[in-house]
């Protein structure tokens, strides 16, 4: 039945690992060849596979579990898609249901454990239920403001000698859930003439643009206005990384120019983006000359941090066509002339001239040498011309492959920004990379980080996966260390591990993929030219960059500030 | 701000739980909570007592609609409308005086003694908060031996409903 649903949604791989209460459904999958399992080693891994999975092709992820441990095993995986709003389904053993509510061995109650952190689940009690479950779990992971959801399956309702009349629904609807996908007509039509009279004008887009698809919209958006464009953590990718009109990501380690451009506009177009804590610093010194216009599927996100004077709910795609089709209505465009944000942009131009990123680090040098984690960052870039799919993981390196790394496409750029995962990133890239076999995929990590989910070595070795690995290695929780740094008199509680690492390339080569290691400019440059090359192709390369240890993120925001307070250098 | 809230919620395994645990993730509190199906089977109506200004309370009647299974949401004590709870109480009816006293002010609320023993009886009253908190300080609490209240029923008045 399970099996036959999943086939019949045209579910391309299901990441996942076998046990007692999911053994009937493990049969199911060996008499078929239409679905796809992938065996991982950690249940964590699966959840964040399938993630990647869903964030680089927009389709739904799917994970297989067993009960108990491997539920809760799915959990921090639930919890990172269902913060980034990720359509993701997680199939999880249970019990028979002879046996639920007794503590029978490896039962957990999985609907309760994660009912915070899932869009919606559904408990089968019986095999006929199964169906309209899967058809209706797979509607709402994806539709609206998408999420994960959960269907646990008590093992007698996957009894393989009990047979039923197999039927799959051609549609569904569900009477207590319609998200609203148009904009308010007269909303928009406010909108644009705020847009209109607005002389400072910034347009501020998120994760909502790149998983509605409205990178398109957005970029013709961009150019109708002719306004500055920022992107959060979670919506770079909107804009290509180079554009004139891109300035850079906000918020606490936003550009210098995003960051003053939010605070002294005066009207700002919030696009499928949250206010996010780490993008508003404190909400009552946010922006005080801006009246706002947010776009947003979820009415709940509008108004939550900060007062909105212009909400306008529904899709951020068809939104910001109905806005580019008004504003281009109008003949020559919005503005009386071409010239009319001058004055505003040669703002931005000083701003971003004084302080913004460099991104050419090559002829600064960390200590006694070392090499610098910009560098590593704008190697990885130069060599793959900007084009590879790129995961990160939680900590200094994301924020350094977030601002040095300049994405030119949408779902590009795969990170876990809302629940801030570490081991997020290698497993994220399996998923991109069974996605998307011939694309280069590169993940960005720290050894912190890695070593949280590095057991899925033997799972690329399984699957023969060449993704390519580049370590920061600073051998230390450098974001933690950083903060410690700043805020608590550089007394490094635990935040550094002795010697106690492992020598990273050897372990790489023992589970039969290729390790590099490289500690300055030079060694650098030679062990990038040589992963990405045609000899490695086909493999798995980890490059472990010993860097300066003491490299600080900046800019970084003033706790309690306005955007406007930031530490640009160190000292 | 005490508000009033009025939800229509499919009346499925596990529904409930998900209100009630939206309110514990979120800190929002519940004074009171009332649920039963309605004349429809598959629906149930809820009635929820909570605290909050109005950026919190339109904050809390959003996150409801996100539910799946809520059907309508509405904040009823922003309009007219009509509040009731059943409260059963049992006093201590050691000597006549206290009985005939305890009838007398039973009758002047306009409730009713379902209960008699020796030494007890068990007083049924219907009204809005305010009637029931007054009714229980006229009794004085040294006779109250249990006091069990249902929580806020709340419904608007006049055409406005709450339906699918
Ligand atoms: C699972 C998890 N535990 C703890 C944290 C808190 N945390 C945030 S960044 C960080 C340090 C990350 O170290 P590393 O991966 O080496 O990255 P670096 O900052 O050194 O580049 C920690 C511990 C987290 N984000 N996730
Ligand atoms: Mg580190």
């Amino acid at each position: 039945m399970l099996i036959r649903a999943l086939q019949d949604e045209g579910v391309e791989y299901i990441f996942g690992y076998p046990g007692g209460a999911s053994l009937h459904i493990y049969d199911a999958l060996f008499k078929q060849q239409e679905v796809e399992h992938i065996l991982v080693r950690h249940e964590q891994g699966a959840t964040h596979m399938a993630d990647g999975y869903a964030r680089a092709t927009g389709k739904v992820g799917v994970v297989l579990v067993t009960s108990g441990p491997g539920a809760t095993n799915a959990i921090t995986g639930l919890a990172t898609a269902y913060m980034d709003s990720i359509p993701m389904i997680v199939i999880s053993g249970q019990v028979p249901t002879s046996v639920i509510g007794t503590d029978a061995f490896q039962e957990t109650d999985m609907i309760g454990v994660s009912r915070p952190v899932v869009k919606h689940s559904f408990f089968i009690n019986k095999a006929e239920e199964i169906p309209k479950a899967v058809k209706q779990a797979f509607y709402i992971a994806s539709s609206g403001r998408p999420g994960p959801v959960v269907i646990d399956i008590p093992k007698d309702a996957t009894e393989p000698t009990e047979s039923y009349l197999y039927e799959y629904p051609d549609s569904v609807s569900i009477r207590s859930y319609n998200p609203r996908l148009e904009g308010n007509t007269r909303q928009v039509k406010k909108a644009v003439s705020a847009i209109k009279e607005a002389k400072q004008p910034i347009i501020y887009s998120g994760g909502g643009v790149i998983q509605g698809n409205a990178t398109e919209e957005l970029r013709e958006f961009a150019q109708l206005t002719g306004a500055p464009v920022t992107n959060t953590l979670m919506g770079l990718g909107a804009m290509h990384g180079e554009d004139p009109q891109f300035v850079g990501m906000l918020g606490m380690h936003g550009t210098y120019e995003a960051n003053c451009a939010m605070h002294y506009s005066d009207l700002i177009i919030a696009i499928g983006a949250r206010f996010d804590d780490r993008v508003t610093n404190n909400p009552r010194k946010f922006c005080p000359h801006a009246t706002i216009i947010h776009v947003d599927i979820d009415p709940a996100s509008i108004s939550k941090i900060v007062p909105v004077e212009i909400p306008i709910v529904g899709d951020c795609k068809l939104v910001l066509q109905e806005l580019n089709r008004l504003l281009s209505a109008n003949g020559a465009g919005v503005y009386p002339s071409s010239d009319h944000l001058d004055p505003w942009w040669s703002k931005i131009n000083e701003w971003r001239t004084k302080h913004g990123l460099d991104h050419d680090q090559r002829h600064r040098q960390g200590r006694d040498g070392s090499l610098l984690p910009q560098q590593v960052v704008q190697a990885i870039y130069r060599k793959t011309q900007g084009d590879a799919f790129v995961t990160s993981d939680v900590g200094q390196h994301q924020m350094f492959a977030a601002q040095y790394y300049r994405f030119s496409k949408s779902r590009q750029w795969i990170n876990s920004g809302g629940l801030g995962t570490m081991g997020f990133g290698f497993p994220a890239a399996m998923g991109v990379q069974f996605a998307y076999p011939d694309e280069i995929v590169v993940c960005i990590t720290g050894e912190g980080s890695f070593m949280m989910n590095m057991q899925e070595l033997s799972t690329c070795q399984q699957y023969r996966l060449p993704i390519k690995i580049v370590n920061i290695n600073n051998r230390a929780l450098g974001m933690v260390k950083q903060w410690q740094d700043m805020q608590y008199g550089g007394r490094l509680s635990h935040s550094t591990y002795t010697n106690a690492l492992p020598n990273f390339a050897e372990l790489i080569e023992s589970f039969g993929h290729v390790g590099f290691t490289a500690k300055n400019l030079e060694e650098l440059d030679e062990v990038v030219e040589e992963a990405f090359s045609d000899k490695h192709r086909d493999h798995l390369v980890f490059i472990d960059a010993h860097v300066d240890p003491d490299e600080h993120v900046y800019p970084m925001s003033v706790k309690g500030g306005s955007l406007l307070d930031m530490v640009l250098v160190k000292g | 701000m005490r508000t009033v809230i009025a939800v229509l919620l499919e009346n499925e395994a596990g529904a409930l739980s998900r209100v009630v645990g939206l309110f514990a993730q979120r800190n929002y509190n519940i004074e009171s909570l009332t649920v039963a199906p309605t004349e429809d089977e598959t629906m149930a109506r809820l009635t929820v007592l909570t605290e909050g200004d109005d950026q919190k309370i339109e904050q809390i009647t959003k996150h409801l609609n996100r539910l799946i299974e809520v059907v309508k949401v509405n904040v009823i004590s922003e309009v007219a409308h009509i509040e009731r709870e059943l409260m059963l109480i049992k006093v201590r009816t050691d000597s006549e005086s206290v009985r005939t006293e305890m009838k007398r002010t039973t009758d002047i609320f306009r409730g009713l003694i379902v209960d008699v023993t020796p030494n007890t009886y068990v007083i049924q009253l219907a009204g809005n908060t305010r009637k029931l908190l007054a009714f229980i300080r006229s009794i004085g609490e040294k006779h109250i031996i249990e006091v069990v209240r249902t929580g806020v029923s709340g419904i608007a008045r006049g055409e406005q409903a709450l339906r699918l």
